[in-house]
This record gives C-alpha cells, sequence and structure tokens, in this order.
C-alpha cells in the first residue's frame, strides 16, 4: 500500500454532531425570546445583550490565550451561550460597566477555573447574574422600561410582577387587590410580563425550547419537574390562603421561572446526567424557588435554587444511575 | 438581647465538650495498634508513591519491610541503596548493595529508519494502539509513540522526541521505578544496570522477525545476524528469536560488538570518545589472526595442547576498553581486572 | 404483530446500503490461497496437512485446538506450499496454510447441484456432527462455532431460535442479498437448527429498511412450510442485531450479565450461518465460501459489489478483482463501519467472518479533535446495555478497577454507539475497550482464584473418605 491509509479503533463513522453544534442549537433556541425583548426594550435591551455576549466571547479568548495558554475553546460558542443567557436576566436599564462584571464573574470565576467547558460546578450565567444582584440590587431592580420598537400596553414600571406583589403584600394588600390595581391579567403574562429578557415572554421561551426538544439536545424531564413541582406548590398554599400565595400560573410564568427550568435547570454540565437524578434535582429546584418566593426576602428564587441544587448535582450522579441492560 | 448572649455562648460549650468526649472515647475505643517502626520506616522513604517496589505506597511498603523477615524480596529503587540501609538498620537486617539502574529505551525505529506505512487516528495511547493492530510501521514490535511511559513516569523523566517519534530518558530524573517498563506494552524499556560514569550498552531492538524481515522495516533493526554473539569476548550476548540481547552483568563495555552490528542497532552511551570502528575492527581481525596461529601452531604441538596462554584474555579485554576511548578511570579498571 | 425493537440506547447512523441492487457475483480463483489457522472464536486450528501434499476443495486441512475450536478445509484445489505464520489484517502473526491452485477439483463427497434438499435427516447428533465436520461458524461477527451454540449445556432448554437478518450495520449488504436470493436455503437451514434444539419455534428477524428481503423470506417460510417458523419485522436501530439486543427484541428478555443466551431460552444464529448450515447438512459441502461486500461512500458503482468468495483469498486480490481501490478512500474496513475492522495490511486473507470491504472517505472517517466532556449524557442515552460511558472512562483514566466492575464495563458489546454519539469527539469506546479487558482479567483470575481453593478444599477432604 502506498497510500498510508487511516487505521484506528472502531467505530470508523461518527454523527454529525459536536459542541458547537449543540450551542448552536441553544443559541437558534433562545432567538425568539429576544427578538421579543428586543422588540420591547429597544436599543437598550440590544446593548445589553451584544456587550454581554462580546464580554463573555473575549473573555474566555484572552484567558485561555494569555493565562491559561491552552487551544481557545471560543469556537464552541459556549461563551455566547452564556453571555446571552446572562444579558436575559439583566433589566435593559442596567449600565453597561455592571453587565462586563457580570461577564467577569461568569466567565473567570464561574468557568474558567474550574477547568472551562463541562467543569463548571456553577452554571456560569447564573453565578454572574447572583453576584450583580447581590452587589449591584438597586441597578438590578431598577425595570424602568426603555423606549422599545413597540410599545407595550401594560408594562409596570419600576419593578417586576414579582418584586411588585412582594412591596405590595408587605405593605398589607391581598393579591386580587394588587392584581386590580395594577391592571394585571394572567393571560398577558405569556407573552408579556414586563421584566428583563429572560422573564418578559414565556410564550417564546416554550417556542425556544420545543425547538431543542425536536432537535433532541434536551429532554423534558428537568423542565417539567421543575414547573410541577411550582405548580404543586402554588396550588396547595393559594388554596390556604389566595389572598397572601400567589396562584400556579402567576408563579409559572413571571419572575424567570420559565428562563430557569428551560434554559438554565437544563444546562448539561451542571445538571445530573440519569433522568432520575434530573427528575430530583428538578424538584430540588421548584421547591427551593418557592420556598424564597413565599418566605423570603427576594421576589423571586429561581438562581439561588438553580445554584443551590448544582451543589447536589454531584452526589446526585453518584446515587443515580441509568438502568442497565440484564441487570436487577 | 444579653440573656441570648449567655444562652448562646453556654449551649455552644456544652455541645463542644459533649462532641470532645464522644471523640475522645472514639479515638480511644477503634485505636489501632501499629509498630512504631512503620512510621519510622516511613520516614526515611523518598515518599513518591510511585508503587515502583511493587507495594501500593511508601507506607505499604513500610508495613511489609516491618513484617517481613529480612529485606531480600523488597528494594526501594527510588532511595536505592542509600535508603535501604537506612531500612536496614531501623529494623537490623542487612541488605546486599545494588548497583543503580536506569531506563533504557530498547527502540531505535526513528522516523527516517522507520518508514510509516499507516497513520494512526484513534487515541493516542500505546495500549490501546498494541490492542488494535501492529503499529503504524512494518515493524510489530517496535516503539507506538503515543508516549504511555511519559504519562506513567512520576518523576518527569522521560519525554516524547518530536524528532525520532522516541521517547527520552533524562538519566538524571529516571529513579528506575520500572514504572514506564510496565506500561510500554510491546515491553521497549528494560532497566539496566547505569554502568560505571553511566556508559552502558545495549541493544536498540527487540525485533524478533526474520533479518531480511526486520530490515525491511527498520533500517536500525537488530536483523539477528549473530555476528555480535560471535565476537563478544565475554560471554555477554545472546541471540534468541532472531535479536541480540547484551547481559549488563557480564558487559564489559569493549563496544567491540557496536563496532561490529551492521546496522547500528547496538548503542553505547556515556562514553567520552567517539568509537572509532575500524580502529576497533582492525583489533578483532588482529585478534583472530593470532588466534587461528596460536590453535594452529597448538595443533601442531599436538601432544601438549590445551594451555592457551595465561593472561592473554584478561590484557586484551583491558586494551579494548582503552582503545575505546576510556581514558582509564578507576571503576572501569577494577571491573577489568575482576574480569 | 407490529415492528420490534430492543427496550434501551441504540442511534441511527444513515443505512448507506449503496451495494443493496448488485446481485452475489461469483470471484474468480487467484493463484494462491494463504488459510487462517484462527479464523474462528477459541483455539486455533491444528493443520493436519503437509507441505507438498495435494488438496481437493473441500478437503479437511485442519481439525479443531479445542474444544471451543473448528475444522478448517480447503477452498481449493492444489498443492500446499507452506505452513507459516503471515499477517494477518491487523499486522499480528498467524499460521496459515499456503495452497496454491491448481484447477477447480472438488471433494467427491459434495453435492455442488442446485436441487434444493428439504427433507430434514432425523437423527440429532448426526446434524451436529456433520454441522461440526463442516467446520461452520457463527458468521454474524463473533464466528463462534456453531455445532457447540446448538448444542447447550443439560438443564438448559432453548425456546426460541432467533435468526438474525437484522444487518444493522450500514454499508453492509452480504446478508440482504442472500436473503433474497436464497431464501429458502436459509428458512432450512433454520428448519434444521430448530429441530436440533429439540423443535422450539423459530422468529426470522428483518430490519424494515430491507422490505424486498422481508418479503422474500416471508414468500419462502410460507412455500416450505415447517412449522413454527415466523419472519419478524424489526425497527432500524443501530445495534439491533446484537445478540443481547435482538434477544431484547424479539422476546423481551434480557439476558443477565456474564450469562449466556441460552439462559434466557435463546439461540440467535446469523442469516449467513443458517445458509451455511443448509450446505452442510444437506449438501455435505463445507464452510469454505461466504459472501462480502464491497462498497463505500462517495464511490462510483461499478465498485461496488457483493462476492462470493473461496475462504482464504487475499483481500488485495479482492479489491483488484473489484476495480480497484477508488481515489477517495482514506480508510479500508474489514466489516461494518461501526464494528468493522480497520485493515493495516491489505496482504492478510479473508476469513470465515469476512463480511465486507469497505473504503471509507476521509470525510467520513477522519475523527475529530477531543475537546472537553460537556456532560450531556449521549453517550448514556446511546449506550445500549445501558451503561455510562463518560463515567467508564473517567474511572479507566483514574484507573479503578474496582469501580469499573461496579459500573458494568465488562458488559460493553463494543458496538461503538458512545463513541459515534459523542459530540466532543471523546474517545470513549477505544478506552472503554481496555477498562474492559483489565476488569475481565480480574474477574478471570478470581475465578481461577475461587476454583483452585475449591479443588484445594475438595484434595483436603479426600482422604477422609
Amino acid at each position: 500500500m502506498d497510500k498510508k491509509y487511516i487505521v484506528s479503533p472502531s467505530p470508523h463513522i461518527h454523527a454529525d454532531i459536536s459542541t458547537t453544534s449543540i450551542m448552536r442549537d441553544v443559541i437558534i433556541a433562545l432567538c425568539p425570546a429576544i427578538l421579543v425583548s428586543v422588540l420591547a426594550y429597544g436599543w437598550a435591551e440590544l446593548l445589553v445583550l451584544l456587550v454581554s455576549v462580546a464580554s463573555c466571547v473575549l473573555l474566555e479568548w484572552a484567558v485561555t490565550k494569555w493565562m491559561l495558554k491552552k487551544p481557545s475553546t471560543v469556537g464552541d460558542l459556549s461563551a455566547v451561550v452564556t453571555g446571552l443567557l446572562l444579558a436575559m436576566n439583566l433589566p435593559s436599564a442596567i449600565p453597561l460597566w455592571i453587565v462586563f462584571i457580570g461577564a467577569v464573574v461568569a466567565i473567570c470565576v464561574a468557568k474558567l477555573p474550574f477547568g472551562g467547558i463541562g467543569q463548571n460546578v456553577f452554571n456560569p450565567a447564573i453565578t454572574g447574574r447572583v453576584f450583580l444582584l447581590v452587589s449591584f440590587p438597586a441597578q438590578m431592580t431598577n425595570w424602568t422600561p426603555t423606549p422599545g420598537f413597540v410599545a407595550l400596553p401594560d408594562a409596570v414600571s419600576g419593578a417586576t410582577p414579582l418584586g411588585a406583589l412582594k412591596e405590595a403584600i408587605k405593605s398589607g394588600s391581598t393579591i386580587p387587590q394588587f392584581m386590580a390595581a395594577n391592571n394585571y391579567d394572567l393571560a398577558s403574562f405569556l407573552w408579556d410580563a414586563g421584566a428583563s429578557a429572560g422573564e418578559i415572554s414565556a410564550g417564546a421561551l416554550l417556542i425556544g425550547f420545543a425547538y431543542l426538544l425536536i432537535r433532541r439536545v434536551v429532554k423534558p424531564w428537568i423542565p417539567l419537574s421543575v414547573l410541577g413541582t411550582m405548580a404543586l406548590i402554588a396550588l396547595i398554599f393559594h388554596g390556604i390562603n389566595p389572598d397572601v400565595y400567589t396562584g400556579v400560573p402567576f408563579n409559572l410564568l413571571t419572575g424567570g421561572a420559565m428562563l430557569g427550568a428551560l434554559f438554565m435547570a437544563t444546562d448539561y454540565v451542571t445538571s445530573p446526567m440519569s433522568t432520575l437524578g434530573g427528575v430530583i434535582y428538578g424538584i430540588g429546584i421548584g421547591l427551593i424557588c418557592m420556598m424564597i418566593r413565599y418566605f423570603g426576602s427576594y421576589p423571586e428564587g429561581m438562581s439561588f435554587a438553580i445554584l443551590l441544587m448544582n451543589c447536589a448535582v454531584p452526589l446526585l450522579n453518584m446515587w443515580f444511575h441509568q438502568k442497565k441492560y440484564g441487570r436487577a | 438581647m444579653t440573656q441570648t448572649i449567655i444562652w448562646t455562648v453556654a449551649i455552644l460549650t456544652v455541645l463542644g465538650l459533649l462532641l470532645a468526649l464522644i471523640l475522645f472515647w472514639v479515638a480511644r475505643k477503634f485505636r489501632v495498634e501499629e509498630d512504631p517502626r512503620i512510621d519510622e520506616v516511613e520516614k526515611v522513604m523518598p515518599g513518591a508513591n510511585c508503587g515502583g517496589c511493587g507495594f501500593a505506597g511508601c507506607r505499604a511498603f513500610a508495613d511489609a519491610a516491618v513484617k517481613a523477615p529480612n529485606l531480600d524480596n523488597q528494594y526501594c529503587p527510588v532511595g536505592g541503596d542509600e535508603v535501604m540501609q537506612k531500612v536496614a538498620s531501623i529494623l537490623g537486617f542487612t541488605v546486599a548493595k545494588k548497583a543503580p539502574q536506569v531506563a533504557v529505551v530498547r527502540c531505535n525505529g526513528t522516523c527516517a529508519n522507520r518508514p510509516r506505512t499507516n497513520e494512526y487516528d484513534g487515541v493516542q495511547s500505546c495500549r490501546v494502539k498494541a490492542a488494535l493492530y501492529s503499529g503504524d510501521t512494518a515493524c510489530a514490535f517496535g516503539c507506538l509513540g503515543c508516549g504511555d511511559c511519559v504519562a506513567a513516569c512520576q518523576f518527569g523523566a522521560l519525554s516524547m522526541d518530536p524528532q525520532t517519534g522516541l521517547p527520552v530518558v533524562d538519566e538524571e530524573k529516571c529513579t528506575a521505578c520500572g514504572a514506564c517498563t510496565k506500561a510500554c506494552p510491546k515491553h521497549i524499556i528494560e532497566l539496566r544496570a547505569k554502568g560505571p560514569r553511566g556508559m552502558r550498552m545495549y541493544v536498540s531492538c527487540v525485533n524478533k522477525d526474520k533479518g531480511p524481515v526486520a530490515k525491511k522495516a527498520c533500517a536500525a533493526a537488530c536483523i539477528g545476524c549473530g555476528l555480535c554473539a560471535k565476537t563478544c569476548q565475554h560471554g555477554a550476548i545472546t541471540v534468541t528469536d532472531n535479536v541480540a540481547y547484551i547481559d549488563f552483568t557480564k558487559c564489559k563495555l569493549c563496544r567491540e560488538c557496536e563496532a561490529v552490528c551492521p546496522t547500528g542497532a547496538i548503542h553505547g552511551v556515556n562514553f567520552p570518545k567517539e568509537l572509532d570502528k575500524d580502529a576497533v575492527k582492525k583489533r578483532i581481525a588482529d585478534r583472530k589472526a593470532k588466534a587461528a596461529a596460536a590453535q594452529a601452531s597448538s595443533e601442531a604441538k599436538s601432544a601438549s595442547a590445551d594451555r592457551p596462554t595465561p593472561g592473554l584474555r584478561e590484557s586484551e579485554v583491558g586494551k579494548g576498553v582503552m582503545d575505546a576511548g576510556v581514558r582509564g578511570g578507576a571503576p572501569v579498571k577494577k571491573e577489568v581486572a575482576n574480569g | 404483530m407490529g415492528k420490534l425493537t430492543f427496550s434501551m440506547g441504540g442511534v441511527h447512523p444513515h443505512d448507506s446500503k449503496y451495494a443493496r441492487e448488485c446481485a452475489i457475483e461469483e470471484l474468480p480463483l487467484p493463484q494462491t490461497v494463504w488459510v487462517s489457522m484462527a479464523q474462528h472464536l477459541g483455539a486455533p486450528a491444528k493443520p493436519v496437512v503437509a507441505v507438498g501434499d495435494t488438496v481437493k476443495v473441500g478437503q479437511v486441512i485442519a481439525e479443531p485446538g479445542g474444544f471451543i475450536s473448528a475444522f478448517v478445509h480447503s477452498p481449493v484445489s492444489g498443492t500446499v506450499k507452506s505452513i507459516a505464520p503471515r499477517k494477518d489484517l491487523a499486522g499480528n502473526p498467524v499460521m496459515h496454510v499456503e495452497i496454491a491452485v491448481e484447477g477447480d477439483e472438488w471433494d467427491p463427497a459434495i453435492d455442488r447441484s442446485k436441487t434444493l434438499v428439504t427433507a430434514i435427516p432425523d437423527d440429532k447428533a448426526a446434524i451436529l456432527d456433520r454441522i461440526k465436520a463442516c467446520g461452520v461458524v457463527g458468521l454474524g461477527g463473533a464466528t463462534f462455532p456453531t455445532h457447540v451454540k446448538l448444542n447447550p449445556a443439560p438443564g438448559k432448554v432453548a425456546e426460541c431460535l432467533i435468526i438474525n437478518g437484522a444487518e444493522c450495520e450500514p454499508f453492509l449488504t452480504s446478508d440482504y442479498r442472500i436473503m433474497i436470493e436464497r431464501p429458502k436455503e436459509i428458512v432450512i437451514g433454520a428448519a434444521i437448527m430448530q429441530k436440533v434444539l429439540g423443535g422450539c419455534k423459530c422468529v426470522i428477524g428483518i430490519e424494515e429498511n430491507k422490505p424486498e428481503a422481508i418479503r422474500a423470506m416471508g414468500a419462502a417460510v410460507a412455500e416450505l412450510g415447517y412449522p413454527g417458523i415466523t419472519v419478524q419485522e424489526l425497527r432500524k436501530r443501530y445495534p439491533q442485531g446484537g445478540e443481547k439486543q435482538l434477544i431484547d427484541a424479539v422476546m423481551k428478555r434480557q439476558v443477565k450479565s456474564g450469562g449466556l443466551p441460552i439462559d434466557v431460552g435463546a439461540v440467535v444464529q446469523n442469516v449467513a450461518t443458517s445458509l451455511a448450515v443448509y450446505e452442510a447438512v444437506q449438501k455435505n459441502k463445507p464452510l469454505i465460501t461466504n459472501v462480502l461486500t464491497i462498497t463505500g461512500d462517495h464511490i462510483p458503482g461499478n465498485l461496488q459489489h457483493n462476492y462470493l468468495f473461496r475462504i482464504g483469498v487475499p483481500l488485495s486480490f479482492i479489491v483488484e478483482q473489484a476495480g480497484g481501490i477508488p481515489q477517495t478512500a482514506a480508510k479500508l474496513v474489514s466489516g461494518g463501519p461501526m464494528m468493522g475492522k480497520a485493515i493495516s495490511n491489505l496482504d492478510a486473507t479473508t476469513v470465515k467472518g469476512s463480511s465486507s470491504v469497505l473504503y471509507l472517505s476521509e470525510a467520513a472517517t477522519r475523527r475529530h479533535p477531543e475537546t472537553n466532556c460537556i456532560r450531556c449524557g449521549k453517550c448514556a442515552d446511546a449506550c445500549p446495555m445501558g451503561l455510562e460511558p463518560f463515567l467508564l472512562n473517567r474511572l479507566y483514566k483514574a484507573g479503578d478497577i474496582e469501580a469499573l466492575e461496579k459500573n458494568a464495563a465488562q458488559d460493553c458489546i463494543e458496538c461503538g454507539c458512545c463513541l459515534y454519539s459523542c459530540p466532543a469527539h471523546l474517545p470513549l469506546l477505544d478506552n472503554i475497550r481496555q477498562a474492559k479487558g483489565q476488569v475481565m482479567g480480574v474477574i478471570r483470575a478470581r475465578a481461577a482464584a475461587a476454583k483452585a481453593a475449591a479443588e484445594a478444599a475438595k484434595a483436603a477432604q479426600q482422604p477422609q473418605k
């Protein structure tokens, strides 16, 4: 044989799939929600998105090149996904330098020190977001709507529905009073919940998630268990006292519940590998999130819930395994 | 407020005391009686936990040493004689000295010597590659070049030479723990005596194919011609399965084998001078002529046949070493005299 | 019954059966053949001819070297030139008998007519003897001696004989062609094996992407009218043709780890094996021919063939006859693209289990650079044994053999689904194959130690009796 043929162990063919193709699918899935938020909040939102993505990508490139001296992993698009998810958790009116700090925490604290993609314990975007929430509470909760490309009929100024509600209950009003006072309509939350990009439109997020399901990028068990647990808890508490505890649709459609359950909790790296582990992880997130919402001092608890359950993932991976062929 | 503080302090104090008591009790109850000498032995060990001695780590070695009736079956290759003497003195044993060893890569199939016949595209692991097939050259015995030995070395003594595609041993760092010899699926790496001032001879090939096949696969292969074995005056070289092997306990470093090897498969390293092949060959020819003459004369005097001139061989050997470039270092001289 | 499939894992590679329309052609005879002594699972065969002997087609040239071993017959007539080691397709030396071809003179005991023999002999022992004497081995890949498999240990009863016509590997079409061209022989072979196994039911499983084969086999079953034989359509899903997966699909039973198919009452035989059994029992023809596919991706149609070849013909001769290696080929594979072996030595000869020569292009086969595991779990989803390849890979790198055994590395069937589906292009199977070997070594050593201890205990008891 004159030509040097390739020799390798089997298999000799490979599926047309790569980390990049998966990340590309996630980006495509985020597009509907991004579109809605840009339409609603205009240039400001677009800038937040651009700055977030650009800082994440640049930081990852710079750190891998100059500090870790490893081949760059920018090409796999995971930094783009982190940037998008981070931006979608921020108010559009936020100063851009804070966005950059969020990116620094996400990439340089939560992701790369652990060994880069696949090795991080905590979801980078959520870590960045929580860091900002704790460090810059004023800017992070300034929900003054920036001028959008289309007018929002019922935009609340100053706070998200969950935040406004928490204040209202503290000052003694009941939920029905609050809903009426703000002219809230549950159906409108599906498309427009007046909050950050990731929270504004549950409908757009669901469309994106359906795309991921069809492409078999993710499996539905984690979102189902997160949302199911939240719904169940809301059902019980709302049933006990509808004046103080919010109901099922309100909880599922506001406060980043959808973004968290569909796109953040399903992050491959920071979620359990087995189906059963995933379900337990989801139940944990739902439980912690609702406890924070009902009894905590923060209006919404999705980010904290996911971060807390991220800690439990190694344990869940150790405890729960796939069912094996021919073994009881 | 004050009351809260008092209560907190009180409860924590009581709790602390209680837990301390439990800890104390558990520690006493489950204490393992250990021979104190194990700790002593472990202290003098190198602490690399490399497993080169055949035990899981330095402590396991110490444990076994304390329990063993003598130290004949245990040797720490990393610490060498120094550590073994210390261990022996702690335990009251005596140990014989062992010559220091070093890992030797017995393959000369460089990219230039050994043309590639196919391209390997699997995981870079010699073990996987060896399990799959005979390798990406026509030589089924040589180095696979994926660096399992480099990964196995805990002392950073091995590295791959990108030019040759073969591993290189850093003699300063090599502790002769033997991890690489176990990691190599082709068993190319061997622990050999380091030799006086690092000088040693070895056959840098393990190809068992017949001469022509081996030669076709690799320009520097041992073709099993046996010239070296015929030339060697010390019976150090044997040829089995078409490949020569130099017994380092018998080798006298005369470098004659290196001079006669037609493919350059025999290597001499750390010699101060380059080998003058022609001179050595001439010396061998002279000796052969002399021997033939001696035999002829002895045949002539067939009555009193069997006494070759005493001392001739030894002086020849000494001369050989000197000619090959050793400036007459003390250890070499001594060995020669003993031989 | 609807389409059946196995219960966990699996992948869906494009089936690429480009050579499906190529009818089986008979390969001409080369000048020399080299017959390997190790073409079956188990001990190599021992040559019984000497250099210089003349042999006829079908004459025994080697006998079994152990209980699990097989007879080897001369595929040609001629003179034995040498009995010496020769490199197999992986470049490792294996004992071969070299025969210079002279004419084509067959052993007169072989019935070479095309007439179909439908009457099945009654004597089970005689049938088994014939299968053994004809050197029949499983042609589905493992080449396990068929007579051993058809003779279950005492106390084990076969409930179902599964004839494997799944051919789930992409590209391969040899089984497909024999199912279309020789369905009746296959069905008779199945009926013979059914009889040997004591008249259990028999299911012929064929994947849905081969409707013509399903039709042809169904017609043959109906026409011949043996009781208890059915054709079952299976979903297209790799590795449907894996023994354990096929049993799961057809019988809804799972073979326990370390167990044998017969433990759940199953015996699985390939369609090509069934054909070989027919030829052995009804025609007295030993296993000296088989069908092999020559195909690949992006290669012209005239280079694609299904050949009936004599076992022992060098691969280089077949490739030459088929029109040479196409320019686009970057890798040559013997067997399917998922489990086949890359050919590093084209001078190697064909063996009983040879099923194809694949030409794969650089684009189709070149491995991508390895990146970080992103813990997507696609390997675990793809594993038909329910293992967690990402975990086994990690444990192998850590050298934790105990944990590897606990996580069932030894159950791996090396189907390649994990590596196929990994988005990070990790060499999962490369490493797991090693891990499996290490764990199997530990298990065997333990079994040997236990056996030795039991024997020692027995020996200690003996004097008292």
